[in-house]
């Protein structure tokens, strides 16, 4: 590439440069808009620009499936072959995709006018089966009908209460609408210390999935002493079966940076990040318009309504990597390096982005805050149970009859909230529920009388994680869904630590062969070794809970795992002596496997 | 001034210096905990969690080569859990990578009856032997990834920067920019990285040559490229 042709390019790096390394990821976004991947020669050129590595601009590019260091169209379709997708029929979108373009997944036309890739979740799972092209989700195709919507994903919001979700299910809220923050205006009329026991006082816990307190987050950075403090709002929604956020970001953002600032205000920060997911850009516009209405309001900026309290917000994009939502992945990311998640101890509280004390949150952790601020803890306290307080979101998708976001207070019952949505579609029966995510556990019918709190839910082994009910009827194989699961960890470990990045690996091949039918004799042994290796000795949140479905699967269905016995299950119900049979066979297994090895020598 | 802490480690109560990490303490105490990806030189990253052991307390196992030692620490070397996550992470390299230059490995394996077929039609990671300097070969097949050669190369030592990681996940490998031969990097062929490769991966040129059968005054500056000397 000569130096004409690089000129567009060092004019759109030129705002990145004086972040040096921290502007890698926009430098190398802003060069794929220009040209549609990242050549050897441009990614040399904003090595020179922010001063890094050319090494590590070369490895932040191959860490992130969204940057191309290959030939590849400005024009990108990604067809997602994730769970919610996949039961319906998103293999056949894909391949009927490629077949009419001539492409293979994964391939770019040799005049560069079309990528057609296979993507994990893409947070649009109410809407399944669902695509991205380009900047506009494509939502219900149904190959049959020829049908589908393309453009800005409709918000689907049910529920019983509508706090967190007050203003969404009409478009984007304006700052007019939403009106001029006045949770936030009430805590600059607090003193930050209130602001932070008050947010204690809640019982506010963190709604990302490891339900971490918020207030003692909160509490450890604003004892942090430094010169500098930041806010990090979590939006890199990535966990299969979850869309909450996308719905909170889209359709109410003021109430997401009225969050920030209060947390801003509460530990002494001056600047927040909004750290969102690149599979969501029909949000990007909206949140830009947003910041401006907020900056031109003086929401937003210097000496904000001449308090003397100064914050601003900049949004940053992932680049298609599940790790970054691990908060110390995403700090990393945000300084361009590859999201390798880091070592804990220290905690952000204490050396978080750029090594300052941070608060990160969640987008509907942060959109509970408002709430909090303005009616007081002890109203909030009168939401929910008494050990999880407040409204929560439910991520609803799969085979119910009406998919979408429910809002909630905690305490409802799995029966309740399937009832909502207007049971199990096309009248048949429940098989399971995926719940909490890719990260969380299978539920059966038996659970359906448990009430959906952080207690209630431990107290059965099922983790609440991002509020994923992802429903699956009768019919669905989960020999499949397992696969799914499996390729999903296999393809997002960072490959930092060895149980993760092999056992991630040895999953999926394990979980493939389970899929066909052909599992090997000591499969589910093996399986078993290989996730509590996982569970018990990864670094970080992904790896241990990388095998968490798979195990709750072994135990709910032994039989699936069991030597070239193919998935036949329909009913959860199962006696005892059934159990105990698969038992005995898995054992009578072993022990075939043991004399065919002895014959052997 | 130190100030020691008292902790139990198998059962033992001891004294260790604060500030100590729990594999310093536990090998101070003749307790043996095997580690990879550690090396005095580099910074522990806690990768390869060979070093992982139970602390009594904390939900999952925690890497002895970068948890400091706490006072009343209850720490286990070994155990049902320690030992499962031990087996079968060697198990799972022994499936994903040629271990036939890395003896301490193993060793290990024969330690914790370890099998080299645990994992039946696993896909390996294999790639070709790069040689493309006069100094080493690189055989990625016998990487495991334990990063101290990128270390090295970056801020623990050289501040090089001439390689760093391709791909993700299990499809990581250790490489250069756009996969240029090392003469085109910034390499300075220090050598830092052979000297803290554990597993041959790196390896000095005349060690490859004699190792494929060459005699010592076969091997010349013809076959290593390197530049004669002026005398």
């Amino acid at each position: 590439m000569d130096e004409l042709t690089l000129t567009p390019l060092k004019t759109a790096i030129e705002p990145y440069i004086p972040l040096g390394r921290s502007g890698l990821l926009p430098a190398l976004h802003a060069a794929q808009y220009i040209f549609g991947w990242v050549s050897e020669s441009v990614a040399s050129e904003i090595a020179r620009a922010l001063r890094v590595p050319l090494a590590d601009v070369h490895g932040v590019i191959e860490f992130y499936s969204l940057f191309y260091n290959e030939p590849t169209a400005k024009r990108v379709i990604r067809v997602c072959t994730d769970v919610a997708c996949g039961i319906k029929g998103a293999d056949g979108i894909l391949s009927h995709l490629c077949s009419h373009h001539g492409l293979e997944p994964g391939q770019t036309k040799p005049d560069l006018t079309l990528t057609i890739e296979a993507s994990p979740c893409l947070g649009l799972c109410e809407h399944a089966p669902v695509a991205l092209v380009g900047n506009d989700a494509e939502t219900n195709i149904n190959l049959e009908k020829n049908t589908f919507e393309l453009g800005r994903p409709p918000s689907l919001v049910y529920g019983p209460i509508r706090l967190l979700t007050a203003k969404c299910g009409n478009g984007t809220t304006t700052l007019a609408k939403y009106g001029k923050y006045s949770a936030f205006t009430k805590a600059l009329g607090m003193k930050p210390e209130e602001i932070v026991n008050e947010v204690k006082a809640s019982g506010l816990v963190g709604r990302g999935g490891a339900a971490f307190p918020t207030g003692i987050k909160w509490e450890g950075a604003s004892k942090a002493v430094a010169d500098q403090k930041y806010i990090v709002c979590n939006a890199d929604e990535s966990e299969p079966g979850t869309f909450k956020d996308r719905i909170l970001l889209l359709d109410d953002p003021h109430r997401t940076f009225e969050g920030m600032l209060i947390a801003g205000y509460a530990i002494g920060a001056s600047k927040g990040y909004i750290y969102i997911r690149a599979e969501y850009p029909y949000i990007f516009p909206v949140l830009a318009n947003a910041l401006s209405e907020a900056r031109e309001a003086g929401l937003l900026g210097e000496n904000i309504l001449g308090t003397g309290f100064s914050f601003d917000i900049e949004v940053r994009v992932g680049a298609g990597a599940y790790i970054c939502g691990e908060e110390t992945a995403l700090f990393e990311s945000i300084e361009g390096k590859r999201g390798f998640p880091r070592v804990k101890p220290p905690f952000p509280t204490t050396y978080g982005l750029f090594g300052k004390p941070t608060v990160i949150n969640n987008v509907e952790t942060l959109c509970n805050v408002p709430l909090i601020v303005a009616q007081g803890s002890a109203e909030f306290r009168k939401i929910g149970t008494e050990k999880s307080p407040g409204p929560k979101l439910f991520c609803v998708s799969g085979d119910v009859e009406r998919t979408g976001v429910y809002e909630v207070p905690f305490g409802v019952t799995l029966r309740e909230l399937l009832d909502m949505a207007g049971g199990i579609a096309n009248g048949k029966k429940l098989q399971s529920v995926l719940f909490g995510g890719a990260a969380g556990a299978f539920a059966t019918s038996e659970h359906l009388d448990v009430k959906m709190t952080f207690e209630d839910l431990r107290g059965v082994g099922l983790p609440l994680g991002s509020g994923v009910v992802m429903v699956f009827d009768e019919t669905r194989d989960m020999g499949d869904v397992l696969k799914r699961l499996g390729h999903f960890f296999a393809h997002e470990s960072c490959g930092k630590c060895y149980p993760c990045q092999m056992g991630t690996q040895r999953q999926k091949e394990i979980l493939d062969r389970v899929a066909d039918g052909k599992a090997l004799a000591d499969d589910f042994v093996r399986l078993q070794d290989v996730g509590w290796t996982m569970t018990d000795a990864s670094l970080c949140g992904l790896g241990q809970t990388a095998a968490s479905a798979v195990l709750s699967a072994m135990k709910l269905w032994p039989e699936l795992f069991v030597e070239s016995q193919k998935s036949t299950v329909k009913s959860q119900k199962k006696d005892e002596v059934g159990k105990k049979k698969i038992v005995a066979k898995v054992k009578a297994v072993k022990v075939k496997a043991k004399a065919k090895t002895l014959k052997k020598r | 001034m130190t100030e020691n802490l008292t902790l139990t480690i198998d059962g033992l109560e001891v004294q260790v210096e604060k500030g100590k990490t729990l594999l310093d303490a536990a090998r101070e105490n003749g307790r043996d905990i095997p580690t990879i990806c550690f090396h005095e030189a580099t910074t522990a990253n806690g990768l390869c969690r060979m070093c992982v052991v139970e602390v009594e307390g904390m939900r999952v196992l925690q890497p002895a080569c970068i948890v400091q030692v706490s006072a009343g620490m209850k720490v286990q070397t070994r155990s049902e859990k320690v030992d499962r996550a031990r087996k079968t992470i060697l198990e799972m390299l022994a499936s994903t990578m040629d271990l036939s230059d890395a003896p301490e490995i193993l060793t290990m394996m024969d330690e914790y009856g370890a099998s080299h077929e645990r994992f039946p039609d696993a896909e390996r990671r294999e790639s070709e032997i790069k040689d493309d300097n006069p100094m080493y070969i690189r055989d990625y097949s016998k990487c495991l990834l334990c990063w101290r050669c990128v270390q090295v190369c970056a801020d623990d030592a050289q501040y090089t920067f001439a390689i760093n990681f391709e791909g993700r996940g299990y499809e990581t490998q250790i490489g250069t920019f756009f996969e240029k031969p090392i003469p085109e990097t910034t390499c300075v062929l220090c050598g830092q990285c052979v000297g803290v490769c554990p597993t041959g991966a790196l390896k000095p040129k005349r060690q490859f040559l004699l190792e494929t059968g060459m005699k010592p005054e076969e091997i010349s500056v013809m076959n290593t490229g390197r530049k004669k000397r002026k005398s």
